[in-house]
């Protein structure tokens, strides 16, 4: 009977060994920096990074040491903020894209009220209401140009400030 | 070789697992509403299925066997499975963070699905080495993957039709498993183990 018991304990410790061997010892979790890099990017999707989203940006970083410095809605907060996580330097934001800070201006005389622009915007800067003209609120608004897509009425422009 | 295939041939097509010898009905249920799920639910299952089969195999030839205890065959296979199922876990979630999140909830459930623990107390009884006894795994599983994939692909598609109302959702999916599992009485007698 001591056999019997002794030879399940030692498999299940042998078992409860290796699988805890496994857990440390594999590469550590790669999926676990991409959430919290993702945490930390402004999750405006707005693809000025040149990846299609924030998620995909932050799998960048923590996989192909992709630099820390393409996030303009983010700005040298998020820059900074990023940098202490993993532990690099704080450099510049990456050259402004060829326009400067752009942002998004609505030609309100064209405005139909429609919404649409309102639904789209990642960072609530855009105020307006149903069948009322709707405007961009600047020192909100991080030039996604997400808003310009939707517009049926293409009244929506970017302009340097 | 020509055994390895004969093998192969007996447990993906003869005798399936799921439709002939009513193993695993539950994820065969359960997880194929739609086919991503189920061709990850197949691959992740199969990768268990394999590698316990594998390890209960060694287990029972050369722990069990030389020390005379076989009845406890049964607890220590279970044992195997669940360790090799949480290691499966681990696995997915480190390489491929995409099907954890498809297959998350499902993982565990490969514990307590009967076609592995089926197969490695079958396997045992009737296998005669170890690449005899991986090839029974992989084939158990290259059949688990084959009808869980076609179920899945035949349920999608009965999505779209025009099902009478008292056979829609599960009973139409039962009646279509009882079809496909009449169609592979037909491989039987092809190969023999």
């Amino acid at each position: 009977m001591w056999i019997a018991v002794v030879t399940i304990a030692v498999i299940a410790l042998i078992a409860g060994l290796a699988l805890s061997f496994a857990s440390r010892k594999l590469p550590s979790d790669p999926a676990d920096l991409v959430e919290q890099i993702n945490d930390l990017l402004p999750q405006t999707q707005c693809a000025q990074c040149g990846y299609a989203g924030c998620r995909p940006y932050a799998a960048a970083i923590a996989n192909d040491h992709e630099a820390i410095n393409l996030c303009p809605p983010g700005g040298d907060d998020t820059l900074r903020r990023l940098a202490t996580l993993l532990g690099k330097d704080v450099i510049p934001l990456a050259e402004a894209p060829p326009e400067g800070h752009a942002v998004a201006v609505i030609d309100e005389s064209l405005c139909i009220g429609c919404m649409h622009c309102r639904t789209a915007c990642p960072v609530d800067a855009i105020v307006g209401a149903q069948q009322l003209m709707h405007t961009v609120i600047e020192q909100e608004c991080t030039g996604c140009k997400l808003c310009i897509a939707p517009c049926p009425v293409d009244c929506i422009s970017m302009r340097t400030v | 070789m020509t055994e390895l295939f004969v093998i192969l041939i007996a447990t993906v097509l003869v005798n399936n697992f799921v439709l002939v010898r009513f193993l695993g009905l539950c994820p065969f249920m359960g997880v194929s509403r739609n086919l991503e799920a189920a061709a990850g639910m197949s691959l992740a299952t199969g990768f268990v299925l394999t590698l316990s089969s594998a390890t209960a195999y060694l287990l029972h030839e050369y722990v069990l066997v030389p020390l005379e205890l076989e009845y406890l065959r049964t607890i220590t296979f279970i044992l195997v499975i669940a360790a090799s199922v949480q290691f499966t876990e681990i696995m997915v979630r480190r390489v491929s963070p995409l099907l954890d999140q498809v297959l998350g909830i499902y993982i565990p459930l490969i514990a307590t699905n009967c076609a592995v623990l089926g197969v490695a107390l079958l396997n045992v009884q009737q296998s005669t080495g170890f690449v005899q006894s991986v090839f029974y795994g992989l084939g158990a599983a290259g059949g688990f993957a084959l009808v869980l994939v076609m179920f899945a692909a035949i349920r999608e598609r009965l999505d779209a039709a025009d099902i009478p109302a008292p056979f829609r959702g599960t009973a139409i999916a039962l009646m279509t498993a009882g079809i496909m599992s009449l169609a592979f009485i037909g491989f039987s007698g092809m190969a023999r183990l």
